[in-house]
């Protein structure tokens, strides 16, 4: 079946990129000669670049999931997935250009690493000197991107052909990249949130960083699935997809809130416990800066999930599903704007204008995006070979 | 009370679903069906009852996560307070933080033990409970589907034998239990 982005969709989309540029004018307006301006816009040009990248990646690593375990179920809303991890070349391209010109502007005050003054006077930068470096930060980078839209070219390319030609070379082919591509993401989603995120609160380290990072991702990722398929079940797209596929997102949506719950913990406790100084000064800085926020957003993003998703019925529910997906989705990003801003901005962070307008602009473009990747293809795959087993998908 | 009892034997699982849809919709009602292995889609079609095991899980979870506060709570706070690590135990919620990792474990490990005997005695496979399948060869490789006399009153046992006999069976035995 073909897909059309209904005229409502574009109005929606092109209204949240109206509004979101307003709010962004009136947040620059208000912000003239403020000479934490520049500081502040690219904060916030990195919040929004990194989540809505990170939508599109951690939709890619389902993919690359549901390809290396063989999985069945999935064929049916494997469009959906595709056209979410579709926005991975538009976040590549968001990613270079605010490390681009962060890079260029010597850190902005974000990354103080970048800064040759502080560094000359900052004995624990210099120690890290070696691996905190721009020229290696951008081969690194490179080497992350370029991965990420390679494997992305090459699942796209083979779904599209396998439309085409059927058989089972292409899925054997998947089942090898994805597990391929599995490998490079274990390492790299890491190092990527250590370079990109971390590293802005240069003196703080964490181990346990990346893999938070990568579950918040993938949890936001997880939900914009769910709302897109059901969104398209509203419209009367996918009549082959039925309520066991909703509920296995639904599953999904509720198991990997509480990974991320659980690592966010995991983080919090070991250095709450352990008490050292070097290590608490991440929690102290967002403690007294971000008190309400911080905790706010866990208890949303860990209690929401929890209480709402836990019966089967609602796992099933479109109307809860949606909400409770929209919620958690705010809450991550407030995730996402806590990790950068409280490093970057530290004290003079706060939501005003240019952070709700920035986001919604971004989220108009993103929304926009993935409907216009859902038209490009046929909205269930032709020859999928185990599109027989996701029809007849039942728990 | 005595019942008539038809135990209905086949050799493959997907026969027996649809042996059991052709019954079902002639409005005969079946009772139980036995096999090695779960048969997907079988539940909606011989209308078994969604299980409660989820809402007895949740129960399990909120006895073994008050029984876990109360406990840490008494030896912790009350009866032997500890200074561990500079966080001396005056105070369960401001030590909250420590409590939580027995919290979540004994929740789940409440739910997890309780879920599986309420499990086995629902279904009366405690050790040494009588089997209750009526052929050993429904552990094997044989599904046995059982209807009952006293719930389908509209048929005579001849009729309901006959209907059966449609359904590709390999086997079948009546019963008075």
């Amino acid at each position: 079946m073909e897909f059309k982005v209904a005229d409502k969709a574009k109005k929606f989309t092109l209204a949240l990129i109206i509004v979101g540029v307003l709010f962004t004018a009136i947040g620059i307006f208000m912000n003239v000669g403020d000479h934490h301006f520049t500081q502040k816009f690219l904060t916030n040009g990195l919040i929004n670049s990194f989540f809505f990248f990170g939508i599109g990646l951690g939709a890619l690593f389902y993919l690359a999931l549901a390809y290396a375990t063989e999985s069945g179920w999935y064929a049916q809303i494997k469009r959906i997935i595709e056209a979410v991890a579709g926005f991975v070349p538009y976040g590549i391209g968001a990613m270079i250009l605010i490390l681009g010109v962060i890079t260029v502007m010597d850190g902005a005050h974000i990354y103080t690493w970048m800064d040759p003054e502080v560094v000359a006077h900052d004995e624990i930068i210099q120690a890290k000197s070696f691996y905190l470096d721009k020229i290696f930060f951008w081969i690194r980078t490179f080497a992350y991107l370029a991965v990420y839209g390679i494997f992305w070219m090459g699942f796209r390319k083979r779904s599209l052909e396998e439309d085409k030609v059927g058989g089972t070379d292409i899925h054997f082919k998947n089942y090898k990249k994805g597990a391929l591509f599995l490998v490079f993401f274990a390492v790299f989603s890491s190092t990527s949130s250590w370079d990109w995120l971390m590293s802005i609160d240069v003196h703080w380290f964490s181990t346990l960083f990346g893999w938070y990072t990568f579950a918040g991702i993938w949890v936001s990722a997880m939900v914009v699935m769910v709302m897109l398929t059901l969104y398209l079940k509203k419209l009367g797209y996918l009549p082959k997809v039925n309520d066991s596929h909703i509920h296995d997102l639904g599953k999904w949506t509720f198991a990997i809130s509480f990974l991320w719950s659980y690592l966010w913990f995991s983080q919090y406790m070991l250095i709450w416990y352990a008490n050292i100084g070097e290590e608490v000064t991440y929690y102290i800085m967002r403690i007294e800066n971000f008190k309400a926020l911080y905790f706010g957003m866990f208890l949303i993003n860990f209690a929401f999930p929890m209480l709402m998703l836990m019966s089967r019925e609602a796992k099933r529910h479109a109307g809860i599903l949606t909400f409770v997906g929209l919620i958690i989705l705010i809450g991550h990003w407030l995730d996402v704007y806590i990790m950068v801003s409280a490093g970057s901005m530290g004290a003079n962070a706060h939501i005003g204008f240019l952070e709700v307008g920035m986001a919604v602009l971004f989220a108009g473009v993103f929304i926009r995006v993935i409907l216009m990747n859902l038209t490009k293809a046929p909205l269930t795959p032709v020859n999928h070979p185990f599109l027989d087993e996701s029809l007849h998908h039942e728990i | 009370m005595a019942d008539q009892v038809i135990y209905a034997m086949y050799d493959d699982d997907d026969v027996l679903k649809d042996g059991a849809k052709k019954l079902v919709a002639k409005g005969v009602k079946v009772e139980e069906v036995f096999s090695p292995f779960p048969i997907h889609g079988i539940d909606p079609i011989i209308g078994v009852e969604q299980t409660r095991l989820g809402i007895f899980a949740f129960i399990y979870g909120l006895i073994g996560l008050t029984l876990a506060t109360i406990g840490m709570r008494y030896f912790m706070i009350v009866d032997w307070p500890m200074n561990i690590g500079g966080k001396p135990s005056f105070s369960y919620l401001e030590n909250i933080l420590s409590f939580i990792p027995i919290s979540f474990e004994f929740t789940v490990l409440c739910a997890a033990h309780g879920m599986a005997i309420t499990y086995l005695i629902a279904n009366r496979t405690l050790p040494g409970m009588k089997a209750q399948n009526p052929d050993p060869r429904t552990t094997d490789d044989r599904f046995v589907m059982e209807l009952r006399a006293s719930q389908n009153k509209q048929f005579t046992a001849e009729e309901l034998e006959a209907l059966v006999k449609e359904t590709g069976i390999v086997e079948l035995e009546q019963k008075t239990i």
